[in-house]
């Protein structure tokens, strides 16, 4: 299936630059390294603040393991650690391609902002361990970790941004649009968010700019964008690549990708409110969160159907390439968590909903099912291009992964709908007296059964990420595994699937 | 009227003002002469791959 891509020079009608645009992948290899490996960390510090939430010993009686310091290193290693190198990979690769230039700044600059994005990674992890934080969802780096990632995130927009300007095809393509908006706006998202005054130059805490309510705005507006831009923007810039690549066919409506980009850019921006619902928040800034973040399953259905219709006529390659069952089972996540979404920002459903587990499976179903998936698909398209190699190790080692994983969010996205919506009910329980009916370590306690089960899933996440890094790694070896191949030939894939 | 007051009377109607440019780019997206430059675009990513340095 790859083995067309590693053929430099074949004839498909681009002669005048088919011979000489070389592309630079040193710097791509490193972002695929980076990130299955923060991937494995990332999904290691989940599971294991799951199982402390289910036992509470785990949090092993010290400052630097308890809950509360080792959470943002799990959300920033997966977010940004992990997610992050996979869309500085996939952005770098891709924009190369559908530009047909090599990267603006070259190779160099690529591994600078390679080297200073992962040391900036590190830097935070332990910044949190330490007890330094900024107190808000997603953004706890402090106010010189904030300047630090400034640099390299105008560097990495400078070499994107210039690749598309110094392009040589007319067109610029539309994951490379996607790529674009999700890059500006984590800038300014990530500018606006982190506007503090330092308690001393020569110390790292800091307090915001803005107090109050205000404050609280800021940081949803920033942290609902980061969803938005950074989770499904930059993340949809891969699927409008890697899907249409990996199928081996043109996306299903390039006109309707237009329509998506554009109404996703003008509406998510101002669905942040809606974490804010039933708070000292104006109601009309309530009420307008919610109502663009209803309008938000236009674009994101319209997305969802783009990317699965694209394999409209090959729907076979699904059973016989798990590659593409990981990219494609993705998007269709994609449309359930953006289903859900939008469900959970209406206000009475908020109600029940909000504060208890049920955002948390929400955010995982898109975690683990749309951005996990996809960045799985992508890298395991991306090894044997980048290494040189004719195939994978092996493909059905990339379906043991896919069920595996997939079995894991299955566990974890019921187990927290189960426990936030019993959570949800037995906050509101209200006994014939009018008394609370529950006190809320009784809601702990009814909980714990799910709490294991969602660490249950975590367990079989890792799991098929291990299986992927021994794939991976037999991959740039050069090896190929001896087993059954899937049969290519649709009459014969029911036999080869069995 | 200055040139202030008519910014900030313009900026008032900002929703027409983006639904006009919303509505502008569904018209280009969706008009039949353009047909053709998308279904070119569509095939980018489907171009052979060139070499690497």
């Amino acid at each position: 299936m790859t083995s067309a891509t590693l053929t430099p020079g074949a004839a498909l009608g681009s002669q005048r630059v088919s011979e000489d645009v070389r592309y630079y992948e040193d710097a791509v290899r490193l972002f695929v390294i980076a990130a299955v490996f923060w991937g494995v960390v990332g999904f290691l510090a989940g599971t294991f603040i799951a199982l402390q939430l289910a036992f509470p010993a785990l949090n092993l009686g010290l400052e630097w393991t308890s809950f509360g310091r080792l959470r943002p290193v799990h959300t920033s290693a997966v977010i940004f650690a992990f997610g992050g190198n996979v869309l500085f990979a996939t952005s770098l690769y891709s924009v190369q391609r559908t530009s047909r230039q090599f990267l603006f700044g070259g190779e160099g600059l690529a591994k600078f902002i390679f080297w200073n994005y992962n040391i900036f990674i590190v830097l935070a992890a332990l910044s949190y361990v330490l007890g330094y934080t900024q107190g808000k969802e997603y953004a706890e780096p402090e106010w010189i970790l904030d300047l630090y990632l400034t640099v390299v995130w105008v560097l990495y927009a400078i070499q994107f941004i210039g690749t598309v300007m110094t392009r040589r095809e007319s067109h610029i393509y539309v994951a490379n649009w996607f790529f674009m908006a999700f890059i500006l706006t984590v800038a300014i998202l990530h500018l606006g968010n982190n506007v503090n005054v330092p308690v001393s130059l020569t110390g790292l805490k800091s307090y915001p700019f803005v107090s109050g309510v205000q404050s609280a705005m800021v940081q949803w507006w920033y942290g609902h964008n980061a969803v938005g831009f950074f989770l499904t923007a930059g993340f949809l810039g891969i699927m409008y690549y890697f899907v249409p690549k990996r199928a081996e066919r043109p996306v299903y409506s390039y006109r309707l990708s237009i329509v998506h980009f554009w109404t996703l850019i003008f509406l998510y921006i101002w669905a942040g409110p809606h974490h804010l619902h039933y708070t000292s928040l104006p109601d009309w800034a309530q009420t307008l969160g919610m109502t663009f973040s209803v309008m938000l399953w236009m674009p994101s259905w319209g997305g969802m159907i783009n990317g699965i219709m694209t394999l409209s006529g090959a729907w076979d390659k699904l059973r016989t390439d798990p590659v593409l069952r990981f990219l494609v089972t993705s998007v269709a996540f994609y449309g359930m968590s953006t289903f859900e979404g939008p469900l959970m920002s209406v206000k009475p459903v908020n109600a029940l909903s909000h504060y208890t587990d049920w955002t948390v499976g929400h955010v995982h179903s898109g975690a683990l099912g749309w951005v996990a998936f996809i960045s799985f698909g992508a890298i395991y398209y991306l090894v044997p291009v980048l290494w040189k190699r004719s195939q994978l190790y092996s493909l059905r080692l990339v379906s043991y992964h896919f069920w595996t994983a997939t079995i894991g969010i299955v566990l974890y996205i019921t187990a927290m709908w189960v426990s936030g919506i019993m959570q949800g009910l037995m906050w509101r329980a209200y006994d014939n007296l009018g008394f609370l009916q529950y006190s809320f370590v009784e809601t702990v306690a009814a909980m714990h059964p799910f709490y294991v089960i969602r660490a249950m899933g975590g367990v079989l996440f890792v799991t098929g990420a291990l299986i992927m890094v021994y794939n991976l790694w037999r991959t740039a070896k050069g090896d190929v595994r001896i087993e059954k191949p899937y049969a290519t030939a649709p009459h014969k894939a029911a036999v080869g699937a069995a | 009227m200055d040139l202030d007051s008519i910014t900030i009377a313009l900026r008032s109607f900002w929703t027409v003002w983006l639904a006009l440019l919303f509505s502008g780019i569904l018209v280009y997206a969706m008009w039949p002469g353009n047909r053709g430059k998308f279904e070119d675009a569509s095939r980018i990513p489907l171009k052979e791959d060139g070499q690497e340095f």
